[in-house]
This record gives structure tokens, sequence and C-alpha cells, in this order.
């Protein structure tokens, strides 16, 4: 109970005042699409060059938090996911958005972050010798099988069809391989000098998500003049974040995978959001909701990306080896104040670091109640006219692209994926099967890589790959995820067929009925699967 | 009609009058700003901020090195002298592809008037220009100073078997190919420390690469790899978790006197993988702005304040003038070839 001790260092007004323009800024920041929570972290640590200590890491920490949540405003408004973290935010967020129901899947999101946050740092606190030890038994190769059971879950992310999806992550894995790779020490498929480093993740997002998205307003614009978009909806705070309670399963299915996700090195807590929404949907009572505006979607989603920033500390604090890629930005914001990660990290700077950690805890707190007053004043942003709307994207994704490093090339990759992102959703590719792959498809190369090369010097690649209990547990949940979705492929063919059988029956009963009627019903189910 | 023809014509030659008043207009700024280009140059150099150029992503070693290094540039004396170059310095990032994507920018398209300087890394930047088709290599960049040198040093897991360089070049003689090091990527300083090491003690061992230092450091750690190559100041700062057994330097350093060089463990390795950093202009920039920022920069490197900041942070501190990092180049360029030639078959 050490940490107790500390709490009064957090409650002094600087302390205080840095928390709440830290969070505020991070909300903002995060609902920029491109401002990741990395980037915003890289981009404050300058600013905390001649701050003490304790108020530099509190600056940091709380933007960290704000951001990470903040990432999920854009998503649910105008479909376009602040950082690679948001997108499975987005995939029900924004349906709930189109239905009128944006307010209330905003409070959905700041509740759950806070829920998901509180339960990350308390994990943070409480577990983190354990945890560390952990982390470190994460190799090459269990992080490798990490990779390909992300790698199962693409299929059945946000696409219409799974094959469709598995050719959307086929892409992703592809265009993660263009640029120079620092383990190979090669550069491939550089046919420019603007692939030189390759496609960069928030890049691809925006152009993925964003460029689509200025061009659908575009469309929408033309058929119908200064539309809204559509209505922030009536709902009740009180309400929402009542029944966000009552969502047990989804939170803890959430807030359990973001705090394992965090903890590997290297896995990247980018994809704890996802793999919590995939979870949630398989072992959710009706799957088909998904991606239909399903409440649990989003509460999922969201817990996890924050259970996922106090564990990804865990590592980083005790060994030095961040959990995340904002983590590791961080580190170099705990370097420069002269804090060197490990045992002296909680004996000699006790009290940097324990004010630090509950501050995280309090910016939670602080989190949530700027989030949904925000919330409840976000509305003018969806009742912004299409054309306006689409300018104002346009310019924020150029903005952001070009932010992330400083590079042209940057800013020409996200607008070319974007334009073909437009025609690909017209053939029914998603973009996060794609970003999923750009993400998971380096994790699992550079791994496998690291492991052949391991396995070749002992006992084969093969007997490497495969033994040891974590090894095999990951292999265990790569086959039951295929199995998994091979099972309720099947079972929705068969649902299909019994449409199918109804429908024809139907027929034969009343054949006076169009076409056009069948053909819509058809396309639901097609919908459904 | 004919007035009609006049106003028309009246029109036009008021349309002519202003579009060469405009004309005019634009060559005397343009000419202005070249004046005052060119006096920049040759004159009052440094009139306004300086940028520095890092290859790498804000938050690394080199970044915020790179930031403390250059804390002091506007500093004054008591009478309102500067100290050092007399000009704030601003940072910024332009990562990509282990460095070459700002380095090939900084090459090619960087300003050539003093107002953007570049941080370096050797051996890094040479061996890429060696290995790759870059836009730089040790002649298009002059250099004006070092601050950092950080060797690299030869790591083992906490609980591993080896404690001396000799235990571990044992094993190796006997099982040749069965010691697995890892490093940062290739072609940096681990690698060359690496191929330095295989190469004097006459042993088989095998690289494996990292994603960075941090990454290669947890193969370390967790004891997937047997031993590695990694930053001196990383490695003085991981000292519960891992055994240093030597430094790939030409002296041992002050972080860990107790730690020997790999020379006096009896193999031959010299200091080609230290990793330098300082900084750096591009070729063309006008001789008395060399000569200008070669003596101020490392004025600006001894400062208190910033060598106490390096000290805070365990930075790795060592300050070169721009003879001296010009000979140290010079002999990487040299060096470093030879090297990787077995690597580029």
């Amino acid at each position: 109970m050490e940490f107790l001790n500390y709490f009064g260092n957090v409650f002094t007004i600087y302390h205080m005042s840095l928390l709440i323009g830290g969070t505020l800024a991070g909300l903002i920041l995060g609902a920029l699409p491109g401002l990741s929570p990395t980037m915003a972290v890289a981009l404050m640590i300058p600013f905390t060059f001649h701050m003490e200590p304790a108020a530099g890491l509190i600056l940091l920490g709380a933007m960290y938090t704000a951001t990470v949540a903040g990432g999920a405003i854009s998503a649910i408004l105008v479909n376009v996911p602040g950082a690679p973290a948001n997108i499975a935010t987005a995939l029900d967020g924004h349906k709930l958005a189109n239905q009128g129901r944006a307010a209330e899947a905003l409070y959905y999101c700041f509740t759950s972050s806070f829920i998901g946050g509180v339960i990350g740092i308390i994990v943070l606190i409480f577990f983190t010798p354990p945890l560390a030890k952990l982390a470190l038994k994460f190799g090459p190769t269990e992080l490798f099988w990490i990779a390909i059971l992300g790698i199962t879950i693409i299929g059945t992310i946000g696409s219409k069809s799974v094959i469709m999806g598995l050719l959307s992550g086929i892409i992703g894995i592809a265009l993660s391989t263009i640029g120079a790779n620092p383990m190979l020490g090669e550069d491939r498929f550089v046919y420019t000098e603007h692939l030189e480093s390759g496609i960069h993740i928030v890049a691809a997002l925006i152009g993925l998500f964003a460029i689509p998205q200025v061009l659908n307003l575009i469309e929408k614009s033309r058929d119908a003049k200064d539309a809204a978009v559509h209505d922030l909806g009536e709902s009740n705070v009180l309400q929402a974040v009542l029944f966000n309670l009552t969502r047990i399963k989804a939170l803890s299915i959430g807030s359990i995978i973001g705090v394992i996700v965090g903890v590997i090195p290297g896995a990247g807590g980018q994809i704890a959001g996802l793999v919590a929404y995939d979870q949630a949907k398989k072992l959710s009572k009706d799957p088909d909701k998904f991606g239909h505006g399903e409440p649990d979607g989003v509460i999922a989603a969201e817990s996890a990306n924050n259970a996922m920033v106090g564990p990804s500390l865990v590592p980083l604090l005790t060994l030095s080896i961040p959990g995340s890629p904002t983590a590791a930005v961080l580190l170099g914001g705990l370097l420069i104040h002269g804090l060197f990660p490990g045992p002296t990290l909680f004996t000699d700077h006790a009290e940097v670091t324990w004010t630090f950690i509950n501050s995280l805890l309090v910016a939670q707190v602080f989190m949530l109640i700027i989030g949904l007053f925000l919330s409840r004043h976000s509305g003018w942003i969806i009742k912004v006219p299409a054309h306006f709307m689409a300018a104002t994207i346009f310019i924020l994704a150029v903005f952001g692209t070009y932010s992330i490093q400083s590079s042209y090339s940057d800013v020409l990759i996200m607008a070319t994926l974007g334009v073909f992102m437009y025609f690909g959703s017209k053939l029914g590719f998603s973009p996060a099967p794609v970003v999923l792959g750009i993400i998971l498809g380096p994790i699992a190369e550079d791994n496998f890589l690291q492991g052949k090369l391991i396995g070749e010097a002992g006992d084969g690649v093969f007997a490497y790959f495969t033994s040891g209990v974590l090894n095999i547990t990951m292999i265990t949940l790569v086959i039951l995820s295929i199995a998994y979705s091979a099972y309720s492929e099947a079972k929705m063919n068969k649902l299909k067929q019994k449409v199918l059988a109804d429908k024809e029956r139907r027929l034969k009963n009343n054949n006076i009925k169009g076409n056009n009627k069948d053909d819509d019903s058809d396309n639901k189910t097609q919908g459904a699967i | 009609m004919y007035q009609l023809r006049k106003t028309c014509q009246r029109k036009r030659m008021y349309q002519l009058t202003s579009k060469l008043s405009k004309l005019s207009l634009m060559l005397g700024t343009s000419l202005l700003t070249l004046a005052a280009v060119t006096n920049a140059n040759a004159e009052g150099y440094p009139e306004r901020p300086i940028g520095v150029m890092v290859a790498y992503g804000p938050g690394g070693a080199t970044d915020f090195q790179a930031r403390i290094a250059t804390l002091s540039s506007a500093l004054e004396d008591k009478e309102g002298k500067p100290v050092s170059i007399g000009q704030p310095i601003y940072v910024t990032n332009k990562p990509g592809a282990g460095g070459r994507k700002g380095w090939n920018w900084f090459a090619s398209k960087a300003p050539k008037d003093g107002y953007m300087l570049a941080a370096y890394n050797v051996p890094h930047f040479i061996a890429q220009s060696i290995m790759f088709d870059t836009k730089y290599n040790v002649d298009n960049l002059e250099p004006v100073g070092n601050w950092g040198a950080d060797p690299a040093v030869l790591i083992v897991g906490k609980d591993s078997e080896f404690n001396t360089v000799k235990d571990l070049v044992d094993f190796a003689k006997a099982n040749p190919g069965k010691i697995t090091v890892s490093g940062a990527g290739k072609f940096v300083g681990h690698h060359i420390a690496h191929l330095q090491l295989a190469k004097a003690a006459g042993i088989d061992i095998k690289y494996v690469p990292g994603k960075g230092g941090v990454d290669a450091l947890k193969l370390v750690k967790g004891g997937q790899v047997k031993a590695g190559f990694n930053n001196l100041s990383d490695a003085a700062r991981a000292k519960g978790d891992i055994k240093v057994l030597a430094v790939a330097d030409n002296e041992r350093h002050t972080f860990l006197p107790d730690v020997p060089t790999l020379k006096e463990s009896g193999f031959d390795v010299d200091d080609s993988s230290v990793n330098f950093r300082g900084l750096m202009v591009p070729k063309g920039t006008p001789p008395e702005v060399i000569s200008y920022l070669a003596k101020t920069v490392p004025t600006m490197f001894n400062d208190k304040k910033t060598q106490g900041k390096m000290k805070q942070t365990n930075s790795p501190v060592k300050t070169m003038n721009r003879d001296e990092v010009k000979a140290m180049w010079a002999a990487r360029a040299k060096s470093l070839p030879v090297l990787l030639n077995d690597l580029k078959k």
C-alpha cells in the first residue's frame, strides 16, 4: 500500500492543472486523425524538458490516457479512428451514430474507457513484479504466434464476408512488406524514394478510413444539399452510464484482454481493441448484431484500449522494455529526467514513480468527466453540413499525416491508399482488415525471422517454434480461433440455406411477388454473414 | 463605337502598366530577399534560429541527446555576448529506413546556408552509404563537432554460464554456430562489433538483428539469445538483469570501470563500432559558416548545464572538434568497407 503515501503529491494545484490541461488537450488531439497517442506523447516530451520530473511525467501520462480515449470520438462521429487502437470502436460506434445514437455511443465509450483504465492501473500498481517476469517470457516465437492469432481474426473483423476480409488482410500484409527492413537490412518494393521508409501505419490508417469518408461525404452532399450527416440523438447520461455498468461480460472481456495485450512487449497495444471486439463478438449470444450498432462492441473495444495503458507500463518501468509503441516513446520521457527503469525506480525514485502512477489513476476520473461533458456538446460536429465536413476531414487528414514524421511521402501514400480504398469499398472491401494486416504483418515476419535464426542455432526451427508452455497455449488458441470461425461460417451457411429454402417456398406459394423484394432480403442475409 | 474602343485601349494600357508594376515589385522583393540571404551567409551569421535534423524519431536516444547537446546554443555571458552559437536551436525529426530517409533529404535537399544542421550517427551513416545506394557519404557532408560516443558492449543474461569473453569464445569454438548474438539491426555498430569479434577470435557465431536496441536487449534479458552487443549506456543502466563481459572500444569506459575491453580480453577489436553522435552541415555550406560553427559548437557541447544533463541521463559524452571528427570519419570510411565486404557477397 506504499502508493497511498504519495497521493498527496498529485493533489497540488500545479499538478492538478497539468492533469486537467493534459486530459483536455489529449482528448482533443486524440480526436484528430493522425495525432495518435504515440504522436501526442512524442510531441509533449520536449515541453517536459524543463519541468520537474514528476510534473513532466504527469503531463505525459494524462496525455497518454486521454488520447487513447479521444481517438474514439472521431471513430464514432465520422468513422475515422483517431489512432489504430480505435479501429474496433468505429465498427459499431459509427453504426450507432448512424442510427442517431451518437451521444449514447460516446457515453459508452468514455464509461468503458474509465473502467478499463482504472483496472489497468490497478494491475500496474499491484501486479507489477509477477507480470514483469511473464513479459520477459515472450520471445520471438510467442510473439509470432500472437501475430498469427491476430491474423485469424482478420476475416471476421468488419467485413461483409470472410473471403473479402481475408483478401483485405492479405493486401494489408503485402503492403507492410514495402520499404527498408531493419532486420533484413534490405529494401523491398522501393520503386520510388517515397516508399523508402515503407508505409507508416498511421498514414495508412488515415488514408484508408478518412479519404473514402471524405469522398462519400462529397457524394452525399451532391445528392442532398446541405443535409446534416445525422443527429446526435437524445440520450440521458445517467441512463447510458448505468446501462454500460450492467454490460459486465463485454467490460470484463475488454479489460482482461487489454491487460494481457498490454503486458506483452512488442505485441502492439494497437490490436487490444480489435482482439477484444472479436472475442466479445464470438462469446456473445447473438454475434450477428455486431457490426450493426451493438453497444457491447464499443464497450469491449474501448475498455480494452484503456486497460492496455497501465499494463503497457509494467515491462517499461521494471525492465525498460515498452509494452506499446506509446510506452516506447514514454521511455525517452523517463530517461530525459534521469529516471532509469528498473528496481531503483521504485526505491530511489519512489516519490516520482508513485506520484506518476497515482496521477494516471486520477487522470482516468478527469478523462471520464471531461469526456462525458464533451460528448454532450459534440453535437455540432455532426450537424456540420457534409461538404464542410468533407473539407475539414481532408485538411485534417493531410495535416495529420504530414505531422507524423514531417514527410511529404506519407501524404502521397495516404492519398493513394485512400483513393484505392474508396473504389475498393464499392466492391465490398473494408479498411479494418487492411490496417490489421499492416500492423500484424511485420510482427509476424520479424519475429519469425528472429525465431528462425535462433532455432537454427539450437534444436531446429520447428522444434523451437512448437516447444514451451506459452507456444503450445498460443498454438491451441490459434486452432480454436480458426475452428470457431469455420464452425460459425458453417452455421451461417446452414442458416442462409434455410432462409433461401423458406424464400423458395414462399415464392412457390406466392408467385405474384416482384423480384425486387427478394433481392432485398437476399442482400440482407449476405450482410449478416 | 470610338468611345468603346478608347475605353478598351485605356483598359489594356492600365492592365499592362499594372502587370509591369507588379512584375517590378516581385522582382524587387525577390532581389531584396536574395540580398538578405547572401548577406546572411557572409557576414551576419547566425541571425535567426538554427534547425537540427534528427534522422530518428522523437524520444529516442539520438533525439533527446541532440536536444540536450544544443540546449545552450543561445547562452549569453554577463555582457550579453554569445558564449557559443548565439542563436536558439530547434530540433526537427525525419525518421525512416534506419535514418536513411532523413540523411538522404539532408544531403540532397537541405539548405546550404548554415541554418539547417543534422545529427550524425557513425558508423551507421557511413556503413549505409557503403551498403546502399544513398545520396550521402563522407564526401558530401561536413562535420562541425561531436558530442557523444556510445561504445558497443558484449552482454549475456544474468543467469548465463559465461562470465568472461574467453568462456564464450571457448564454447563457440567447441560448438560452432550455436551462439546467437543479438544487436539493434543490420549494418549498425553492434553488427560491426559482432563481425569484428567473430573475425578476431576465429569463431562462427550467429547474428540475430533486432528491431532496434531495446528489442535486442530484451532478447538477452529474456534468455532467447545467448549473448548480445548493445549500447554501453543502456547496458550500464540494466546492470541488474545482465552481465557485461567486455567493451568494444580502445579504452575502458568510466560508466563501467571494471569491465575490460575486448583487446584486454585477448581479441583484437578496435573502436570501429563505437556509436559517435555529433552535428554536421551539407557540403557547399560557405566556409566562413563552417569555421564559425566548428569554433562554437564544441563550446556549446561543453557547457556546464548541458554536461550535467548528459550525466543525469546517463549519456556517454565525448566532445571532439571538427578536425578530430574529420579524422575519425576518414578512418571509418577506410576500415568499414573491409569489414562489410564479406557481407556484400
